[in-house]
């Protein structure tokens, strides 16, 4: 047991997989404290399943240790069973079986006692909005009703820590919303939540996030600290032909990266730049710009300066 | 104690969900029975009769005509031609119109009055006809047991002929058959069906037990709670046994109705048998069911195991026929220990302590099948 347990839940340490040849965690080390989301951010294939599979004992590192709960894994994985939730990427609860059926399922299996499993499953339902549909096929629901489902049989047996991959990639954005209030009122009540994602607005709402790519973690913090820190500032561009001054501007000194969002194009100047809306104005290919102003960095930025894509 | 019997028992309540949810599945479990025992119960029987034979007849006589009435009178062959030439006859057996051909050369008369098997007493050895046959069989020879049916013809008396009382000779040796003085073959098939269904309803329900898990995407989810492998493998079989039980029921039952199979008097040690078999292919087809990738390949595998557990068992083919290495190989399988038992018990009254080799058999391939499908089981992803 560590000394860091009470106020730790994760601390892994040099965390590498290997699939054959390909790394697809190489060298991470995280540290996670207690009553908070912490939030793994990165593309597809970026490591983030696979750093979350090595973190519930799914999948045995290469190399580096893991110590959840202050429990090692995967030595003591199978303890650490009661004591997490995990939420698979991919819907994996039985489509026929029926949510109570599900839930009595999970609830049994986790060794509730009888009388506490039926008021158990009665407050989920009822807190998840799962109650009129108890008798609805797992299999016949919306993907809305399948994640909340999802989230209630997660939730059941009352984990210090809840696992979410992905969570909300299947549902429509309302449902999305609704979720994260979901999570934040767990978070309230006690719960620490690990949760990976690749929407932006949803690593926003995390108290810390990692930044991953190609199997390391590129940036940990807390995303305003992120913006703050990232090195950069932005400037927005608004005029005609915005494709070929972003042409143009990619691969100046000072230039760190261009993106087309609409009718502007968003520029990241290193911070090394005193005025950087200064800076673009005087470039001859702004000439035709309408409007150069300087705007508040967001959580995308902080993602491209500090992946691949920033450093090309 | 508590949380073990809990997690079986959750995975048996899911299972039964599941199966009751699965009509073709539920419907196959009683239909498979039904269905085979009445089939195969009225179907396979190893008395031939009526083989279909072409007769020549060269000699064109009365007696003739009498001989091949007598020949057609033992039930074993049915003249559907009448031929005039060898030729023809060698043809009808060559295109399958005929299994046999019978014929009689234009010398019957005199073959048949030197003949012993007419009991007109001994002619002079110095005759050099004397041993001749009256007449000769061409055979489709392929099927060694229509074959042995006619051989069964070869030293017909002949008495009848001349409506003399049959020679009562004595017989070198007396057989007296216990179990099956009737030598019915329902009564050997239908304990052996229920050997036969089971094996295949039995190893085929469990070898998709597991890698279905894997195919419906459940895996994961199913690896992160605290289920332990041995519990997982428990909590699948608990269902399957209930229906092997239910099964082996409804052949031995309906046969006792139909075919008037007895039951015998040893219902404990029947019950513990088919108990004991239940359990060791369900383990066999659990351990199937961790080596598939999906489910058609566990159904390959199933029909794999399947063919010779069912052939070698002894069901169809006695087991002594076989050579020593097949017999080793039989051996391995439950099917073969099964069928010695469920004979042993429902037709001689034997009991478990009579059988104990086949007991210990079945029961430690059990075991060591639950133990092999645990380990392997592994709640890993990589």
């Amino acid at each position: 047991m560590s000394e860091l347990a009470g106020d730790i839940v994760v601390k892994a340490r040099g965390l590498v997989k290997k699939f054959k040849d390909f790394h697809a965690v190489d060298g991470l080390d995280l540290t996670i404290e207690r009553g908070m989301i912490y939030g793994f951010l990165g593309p597809n294939g970026s490591g983030k399943t696979t750093a979350m599979r090595m973190l519930t004992g799914l999948l045995t590192p290469t190399e580096g240790t893991v110590e959840v709960l202050g429990l090692s894994v995967p030595k003591d994985a199978e303890t650490l069973k009661y004591k997490i939730g995990y939420m698979t990427q991919a819907f994996s609860l039985y489509g026929d079986l029926t949510v109570q059926e599900n839930l009595n399922f999970m609830a049994t299996i986790y060794g509730l006692p009888s009388s506490k499993r039926k008021q158990r499953i009665g407050e989920v339902m009822e807190r998840y909005s799962l109650t009129e549909l108890k008798n609805r096929f797992a299999g016949k629901m919306s993907g809305g009703q399948r994640q909340r489902l999802a989230l209630a049989t997660a939730v059941l047996h009352e984990p210090q820590l809840l696992f979410l991959d992905e969570p909300t990639s299947a549902v429509d954005p309302e449902s999305r919303r609704h979720f994260w209030e979901q999570l934040f009122d767990l978070v309230d009540g006690g719960t620490s939540i690990v949760v990976t994602t690749h929407f932006m607005d949803e690593a926003e709402r995390c108290h810390k996030i990692a930044i991953m790519e190609a199997g390391k973690k590129r940036a940990d913090g807390a995303p305003n600290d992120l913006m703050a820190a990232m090195g950069a500032n932005v400037v927005e561009i608004e005029g005609p032909n915005l494709r070929d001054i972003r042409r143009h501007l990619l691969g100046t000194r000072g230039i760190m990266a261009a993106a087309q969002l609409g009718a502007r194009l968003r520029v990241l100047v290193t911070d090394d730049v005193p005025d950087p809306a200064d800076f673009l104005k005087e470039r001859p290919e702004t000439d035709g710009a309408t409007l150069i102003e300087q705007v508040r960095p967001n959580l995308e930025d902080v993602f491209v300066t500090a992946t691949g894509e920033g450093r090309q | 104690m508590i949380r073990p019997l809990s997690r079986i028992s959750a995975i048996f309540f899911k299972e039964l969900a599941q199966l009751r949810r699965d009509r073709m599945t539920f419907g196959m479990v009683i239909m498979i029975p039904l269905i085979q025992l009445i089939l195969f119960g009225y179907a396979i029987n190893t008395n031939v009769r009526d083989i279909p034979i072409a007769v020549v007849d060269h000699s064109q006589t009365g007696l003739s005509r009498t001989l091949i009435q007598i020949v057609e009178a033992t039930t074993v062959v049915e003249v559907t031609e009448r031929l005039v030439s060898v030729q023809e006859a060698e043809e009808a057996i060559r295109s399958a119109r005929v299994r046999a051909a019978f014929i009689l050369p234009d010398d019957l008369s005199q073959r048949i009055a030197r003949s012993p098997a007419v009991g007109l007493g001994t002619p002079p050895s110095t005759d050099e006809e004397t041993s001749r046959p009256v007449a000769q069989w061409i055979v489709d020879g392929s099927d060694t047991m229509i074959a042995g049916a006619i051989k069964g013809l070869r030293s017909m008396p002949l008495d009848e002929l001349f409506r003399q009382a049959p020679n009562r000779s004595t017989p070198t040796f007396e057989v007296a058959l216990f179990f099956n003085p009737e030598q019915r073959t329902a009564i050997n098939i239908v304990p052996g069906l229920v050997g036969i269904i089971l094996t295949m309803t039995m190893i085929m329900f469990t070898s998709a037990a597991i890698v279905r898990e894997r195919e419906r995407g459940n895996m994961e989810m199913l690896i992160n709670t605290p289920v332990r492998p041995i519990e997982l493998m428990i909590g699948k079989i608990i269902p399957y046994i209930f229906i092997g039980l239910l099964q082996a029921v409804i052949v031995l039952g309906l046969g006792h109705a139909l075919f008037n199979v007895p039951f015998g008097n040893q219902m404990l040690d029947l019950f513990v048998g088919t108990l004991l078999f239940i359990g060791a292919s369900l383990s066999l087809g659990l351990v199937l069911s961790t080596i598939a990738k999906s489910q058609l390949q566990a159904t390959q595998m199933t029909v794999f195991v399947l063919l010779p557990s069912i052939l070698l068992s002894g069901f169809m083919f006695p087991y002594e026929g076989m050579p020593v290495i097949a017999q080793y190989i039989a051996e391995v399988f439950p099917a073969t220990h099964f069928m010695r038992m469920i004979r042993g018990f429902v037709l001689r009254d034997a009991t478990l302590l009579d059988l104990y080799r086949d007991v210990i058999w079945m029961f430690g391939f059990f075991i060591i099948g639950m133990l092999i499908a645990a380990l392997r089981f592994k709640k890993k992803l990589d």
